[in-house]
């Protein structure tokens, strides 16, 4: 009888090890076009980190901003639907590598180390990573930095700059970009590297913040792809060449960020 | 005042930001009660096989059964040991990145995740359970002509259960916070739902205070409930 019981045990066990592994079968079959394919058939993944205004932010329950408009746009050029994933930005390159998400789309600046991991499309956007400051501060240029306390957002190149430039041990890497502004409020750092035009929006929603004029560096946000899809890179670079052409893409960034 | 009130207007009524507190309540409440049924029979499964290997006899352990037995509780210290052994969110990133990557369902990695993970808990708790109760209750209950699985059923698993009720709480409880971890992978429960109100509206007061009362509310209902069951087994206790 005791031998039943085993089996009846093993047999939940086995089941319950393949319930395990199951899960839903990636539908890389070929899409609507056949020339490339996407992670969930007809629907663009994009993988974001919603707390980079205007790039992509929270409106009510949608994300909204200039990459997920932009990413509608590329979408609808494909014939596929567009699906929003939002995760911390550091997941944001495994989730592409590892297929979870067709396309990063986060204001995500190229580099060496993340080509390594990802292929980049062409570029849509140029950005300009800043500091911000409290009113009064006795930093004035970006070389005034050097020994005080910088926060970052974790992974980002603003963090990757500060990290060679003046020592991982006055850098505080934070989750999001606006932990690293509330910590600048409350005082705990000195100064907030992160990229100019959430920087905008951090200091016109928290009084007593102050963006230096003096740039830290520039650099192009493009789309990070999953190195085997070099099929759907094509297709969407294709698609944001077409939108450049025809003005879509110039009308999207200036809804967001307004000509001075 | 006037600010306090601005704060929570801007925090939970404008744009129906409470709808991130409510939903993600929601999550995290299926998360934990999926979890919490997968974990229990994880749990018995594994702490019967472990009871059942230790309580062997110096004859039986000889046997075909022994040997069998002997394999299974391998198997089963080996998961426990794994499972207790590394974080939660370890588990959670590895089961998300790299186990379940095809998942579409995030609710479905976090349950998977956490059942496995309360499973290793539960187990030690039935396995404590079940070694409490006297070899003469298995002894009885047998020579009574019932069968092991019958002894089981009827004598030995509902005298463990009422034994192992408190213990149980406390994995319930533990496992209700620990889904928190869930926002790692993106999944919008209730600690998330928290945070991206603090992510828009610059405020970390009053949506951190909120998620943490909720939470806190959870807990003292599940504490209540768990009171009552409690006291309904032990009314045979003074007679």
């Amino acid at each position: 009888m005791k031998k039943r019981i085993m089996a009846i045990m093993l047999a939940a066990l086995c089941a319950l090890s393949l319930c395990a592994c199951g899960g839903k079968d990636s539908g890389s079959t070929a899409s609507s076009d056949a020339a490339f394919t996407t992670v969930t058939d007809g629907v663009l993944t994009m993988a974001t980190n919603a707390y980079f205004p205007p790039y992509e932010y929270y409106e009510g329950s949608e994300i909204v901003g200039i990459d997920a408009e932009i990413a509608k746009a590329v979408a609808d050029k494909l014939g596929l639907t567009l699906k929003i994933e939002d995760m911390e930005f550091d997941s944001i390159i495994t989730a592409v590598s590892t297929g979870k998400a067709d396309m990063g789309l986060a204001g995500m600046t190229v580099t060496e180390e993340r080509k390594q991991n990802v292929n980049f499309s062409d570029t849509y956007a140029t950005g300009v990573q800043v500091v911000i400051v409290p009113e009064g501060s006795d930093i004035k240029t970006v070389d005034d930095l050097q020994g005080k306390k910088i926060g970052v957002q974790l992974s980002t190149t603003g963090d990757i700059y500060c990290c060679d430039d003046f020592g991982t041990e006055n850098v505080e890497e934070y989750n999001k970009g606006n932990d690293a502004v509330m910590a600048l409020i409350s005082g705990k750092i000195d100064a907030v590297v992160i990229d100019n035009e959430p920087a905008k929006s951090y200091v016109a929603a928290n009084e007593g913040l102050v963006i230096l004029d003096t740039e830290y560096v520039t650099e192009e946000y493009a789309a990070a792809l999953n190195k085997e899809n070099t099929a759907l890179l094509d297709a969407i670079n294709g698609a944001l060449k077409e939108l450049k052409e025809d003005g879509t893409l110039d009308s999207i960034i200036a809804k967001y960020i307004p000509a001075e | 005042m006037n600010g306090l009130i601005e704060k929570f207007t801007q925090d939970f009524i404008v744009d129906d930001r409470w709808k991130f507190i409510t939903k993600g309540l929601g999550v995290t409440l299926e998360v934990t009660a999926l979890a919490l049924v997968f974990g229990v029979i994880i749990g018995l499964i594994i702490g019967i096989i472990r009871c059942a290997h230790d309580q062997q006899n110096a004859n039986e352990r000889r046997g075909v059964k022994g040997a069998i037995l002997n394999f299974l509780n391998l198997i089963c210290q080996l998961y426990v040991t794994v499972i207790r052994g590394t974080p939660a969110l370890v588990q959670l990133l590895i089961m998300y990145f790299i186990i379940l990557v095809s998942a579409q369902s995030k609710v479905m990695v976090a349950v998977v995740t956490f059942s496995i993970n309360s499973g290793a808990y539960v187990a030690e708790i039935f396995r404590g359970g079940i070694m409490s109760i006297d070899k003469g209750q298995m002894e009885a209950g047998r020579s009574l002509g019932l069968n092991y699985v019958q002894t089981m059923t009827y004598t030995i698993i509902p005298q463990a259960m009422k034994a192992c009720l408190p213990a149980l709480a406390n994995e319930l409880i533990t496992l209700l916070k620990e889904t928190s971890i869930c926002g790692y992978i993106g999944l919008n429960e209730l600690t998330r739902g928290g945070d991206i109100i603090r992510g828009t509206t610059f405020d970390a007061l009053l949506p951190l205070f909120c998620v943490a009362i909720i939470y806190l509310v959870i807990v003292m209902l599940l504490s209540y409930l768990m009171s009552l069951i409690e006291r309904r087994l032990r009314k045979s206790d003074n007679r």
